[in-house]
């Protein structure tokens, strides 16, 4: 969901659409669940401690030091530990640089958002490994 | 101050990847292919293109890390890869270099900021799919990596004197998890 998330701030449709259909498949949700938390994750429902570690991408996404600690404090408060934090960064950064090669280079995106939500269960299962990638 | 829990006597970026060796392991191996090859772009145009995107970036520990690693490859050459920051297109580099650092500024924006004409450029200029991918892939990459280092607000030396002996390491080292296992370079 933070990759999808991200990936959207960034309006890199390949990537949103994978990113957001692996977040369908493991929420086990709609297509239009995960677009409302990419729209406004602060209405979505979703837990107090995923928005506020969704606010902390937004802001990694604009530049790391966009990242105040209030938000650090906040996400703290709802739970989040250092670990969840520093993924939640380092996610954010790594979607900064798979956006950027993807719609750097001009690579094609199906447009049909279908294809992403059929490939999702194959792409979970498998995971990201390059020996996977090649199907 | 960092906002995570990490190694005080690790500087910058080496400190998130102690907190994370699992995260750090692949960030080493991409970091040594990309920036340690020499095939086609030299190692010292590489570590150009990362301190140019790192400058754009305002990230103070990686513009400074790689500025000084360029250093190194450039014969102690200071002077020009300040004129690479400040305007590489009056910089003494080749105009292959200043084509693929236009393409480099345009991805730092955002990769759909590259334009067909930029590449025709750099085409023109010299420029093979290996070096528009992996000019392409070095600026993605920085972006990746000067958010990581401000986004947890890493700490950031501000002795300058210690960037060159971290470079020196790397020149002699590589990247991987060595530079946070060891200890780090002290004053010779």
């Amino acid at each position: 969901m933070i990759g999808a998330y991200v990936s959207s701030l960034n309006d890199c449709f390949f990537c949103e659409n994978v990113h957001g259909a692996m977040a369908q498949h493991y929420y086990q949700c709609d297509t239009h669940f995960i677009d409302q938390v990419k729209a406004d994750f602060t209405s979505a429902s979703i837990s107090e401690k995923l928005k506020s570690l969704l606010a902390i991408a937004g802001s990694v996404q604009q530049g790391g030091k966009k990242v105040t600690a209030a938000q650090i404090d906040l996400a703290r408060s709802f739970g989040a530990t250092d670990r969840e934090i520093h993924d939640t960064v380092l996610i954010a950064a790594a979607f900064c640089m798979f956006n950027r090669y993807v719609d750097g280079l001009g690579t094609w995106a199906p447009q049909d958002r279908q294809v992403y939500i059929d490939r999702a269960a194959m792409r979970a299962k498998d995971g990201y490994s390059q020996s996977s990638l090649k199907k | 101050m960092p906002y995570i829990s990490v190694d005080e006597n690790l500087p910058g970026v080496r400190a998130l990847l102690a907190f994370r060796p699992e995260t750090a392991t692949p960030i080493g191996a991409l970091a040594e292919i990309l920036l340690r090859s020499s095939d086609s772009l030299s190692r010292a145009d590489r570590e150009l293109i990362a301190t140019y995107v790192s400058s754009l970036n305002d990230c103070f520990y990686c513009n400074h890390s790689h500025g000084e690693i360029a250093v190194c490859y450039l014969n102690g050459n200071r002077d020009l890869v300040d004129s690479v920051r400040n305007n590489y297109q009056d910089a003494a580099i080749s105009d292959k270099m200043k084509s693929l650092l236009q393409i480099a500024g345009k991805v730092q924006q955002s990769g759909k900021s590259v334009s067909p004409a930029d590449i025709i450029n750099a085409r023109h200029q010299g420029a093979s799919d290996r070096d528009i991918h992996d000019t392409v892939l070095i600026t993605a990459v920085f972006c990746m990596m000067n958010r990581y280092v401000d986004g947890l607000d890493a700490y950031t030396p501000q002795d300058m004197s210690s960037y060159p002996l971290r470079a020196k390491q790397i020149v002699e080292k590589g990247y991987g998890n060595h530079v946070f296992l060891q200890a780090q370079p002290d004053k010779e």
